[in-house]
């Protein structure tokens, strides 16, 4: 690999290899995000409606 | 096989055991990630044959790999729900879902990007292609059937007996298509089978194989820890959970 | 003695299943009417050139009467659902799984057996080789049990929800892609004079595994459904 351009080049597989790569990193991305997004909002509403009840 | 989760059995026992173990099992994800993306990129040799796009190899076998590994992890742990009737394996088998169907979705795409450059096409019928394809309709067949059953516990049932039959299926339609390949194909063989592959190649493959591993245990179990928590909102450690005794007068 | 009271069951809800069937008309002709129109969409959009139709037949019948059997599953366990007779059934005393299979048989009889007469009639409008007629009615006697027994499995996992039809289907369709695949290469395969007993066997060993495992996934699905 010589220099940075070289290495975004990928041997003219650039659309190919990062396209691969960014798709992988959005996908897997968003399956951490999605869920723990979630989990936060679950136990925000949960203390908002336990603290209604009890309050 | 999957009888260990019976220890964490209860929901709050599995609830404590996410805690200690999701955040480690996701810092060993990024260590291995980071390992294997150096790996695939500065310590592998290009291809011979296909140059820089065979670096697309690196997420798209673990991908492959994933979609079957997690497949079976869901079979079996709604099998265990089956047997044991414990919600933790149902929450474990439900969380499974979206996690497969996204490693097949990402094996597929990146067939398909690695595919192009190398035979023109964007898509080809090909054996493991195609039983890609399948295995993605059997994900979504599951995740439609679970939507459209209201009670979560007949759901994960439900789930679990389409998922076995599912399980019985997979050699079989693994089978018909390699069959059905080698029926219409010709002679050239896909490029995907690297049966002998260098071991500087091979390494950094492992690397990203556990990193995946890793990545997937960490997030079934956060997102069965959601699930557990939405069935169980009604008892009582949840609640000291989500307002802690003393936090309210 | 245990055997003719055991014949007698299956017999009994068979012949039950039979005259409630074809009392509802529409529901045993429509399934039919549908595999015809698909047919049909065949040579409108292709084109009415007998090479190609008579190349694309063994395909395109099958793949029609996957469809139209798709559609007729629903009507498995809808009725005895919706009047309560299901559940009764599976209350009773009575060997679950006869019953199970006699419904299944029943089903076969009413749509599968009808499909296969309408499969050869279209076999002809497509220009298929009378040659091959013989292993197409071999392929269909071997396979529409296999999509009445595996179609039962998805009938009995979404009985009573909202557009069940729709969602069996797309349970079953990647299931019934093995069964194609050997039933088209078979027909396809006797044209040109090459051997078709590997598929005959796979589709018997199919078959086999379907009348051995489908009844039981069947029972476990409506014990679920119905708890």
């Amino acid at each position: 690999m010589t220099g940075i351009s070289e290495f975004l080049h990928m041997g003219g597989y650039a659309f190919y290899v990062w396209g691969s790569y960014g798709l992988a990193a959005v996908i897997l991305y968003l399956n951490y995000l999605l869920p723990v997004r979630h989990e936060q909002q679950l136990m925000r509403k949960l203390s908002i409606l336990q603290a209604s009840k009890t309050g | 096989m999957w009888e260990w989760l019976i220890k964490f059995a209860s929901p709050m026992n599995f609830y404590l055991l996410v805690n200690r173990f999701a955040p480690w099992l996701g810092r060993a994800a990024v260590v291995l990630f980071a390992v294997g993306l150096y790996g695939a990129f500065f310590y592998a040799p290009a291809d011979y044959q296909q140059g820089e796009s065979f670096r697309i190899i690196y997420v798209h076998v673990p991908s492959a790999w994933m979609s079957m590994f997690v497949y079976m992890t869901m079979a079996g742990a709604g099998a265990a729900g089956l047997v044991w009737k414990t919600k933790v394996s149902d929450a474990i088998a439900r969380s499974c879902a979206p996690l497969g169907a996204s490693f097949t979705f990402l094996a597929l795409a990146t067939g398909s990007l690695w595919g192009k450059p190398m035979w023109g096409t964007w898509w080809v019928w090909d054996a493991r292609l195609t039983a890609e394809l399948i295995l993605l309709f059997l994900y979504l067949g599951y995740i439609a059937l679970q939507s459209a059953i209201d009670d979560r516990r007949m759901a994960a049932r439900a789930g679990a007996v389409l998922a076995l039959v599912g399980v019985v299926n997979i050699p079989i339609i693994h089978y018909s298509v390699e069959w059905w390949n080698t029926l219409h194909q010709g002679p050239t063989i896909t490029k995907m089978d690297t049966p002998s592959i260098h071991v500087d190649m091979l390494i950094p493959l492992l690397v990203m194989i556990a990193a995946f591993m890793c990545y997937f245990f960490a997030l079934v179990l956060v997102r069965a820890r959601v699930e557990i928590i939405e069935q169980e909102r009604n008892s009582k450690w949840v609640q000291e959970l989500v307002l802690p005794p003393g936090g309210h007068k | 003695m245990i055997m003719a009271k055991t014949s007698g069951l299956y017999l009994t809800i068979l012949k039950r299943d039979l005259m409630l069937g074809l009392r509802n008309q529409s529901d045993l002709v429509n399934p039919l009417l549908f595999f015809i129109i698909v047919v049909t969409l065949f040579p409108l959009t292709i084109g009415p050139e007998q090479a190609t139709l008579r190349q694309l037949a063994p395909g395109i019948v099958w793949v029609a009467a996957v469809l139209a059997s798709s559609l007729s599953l629903d009507g498995i366990f809808r009725s005895d659902y919706e009047d309560g007779s299901l559940e009764q059934m599976l209350l009773s005393p009575q060997p679950k799984l006869l019953l199970i299979m006699a419904k299944i048989s029943a089903h076969w009889l009413l749509s599968g057996a009808p499909l296969i007469l309408f499969v050869l009639f279209s076999g002809v409008l497509l220009y298929l080789p009378t040659g091959s007629m013989l292993t197409l009615l071999v392929t269909l006697l071997l396979g529409t049990p296999v999509l009445s027994l595996i179609g039962a499995i998805a009938a009995a996992l979404t009985v009573g929800l909202r557009s069940s039809g729709l969602l069996q289907a797309l349970l079953i369709l990647p299931l019934f892609m093995p069964l194609l695949i050997f039933a088209v290469s078979a027909v396809s395969n006797v044209n040109r004079g090459l051997s078709v007993t590997g598929e005959f066997y796979f589709l018997g060993a199919m078959l086999v595994l379907a009348l051995t495992l489908a009844p039981f996934a069947v029972l476990a699905s409506l014990k679920i459904r119905m708890a």
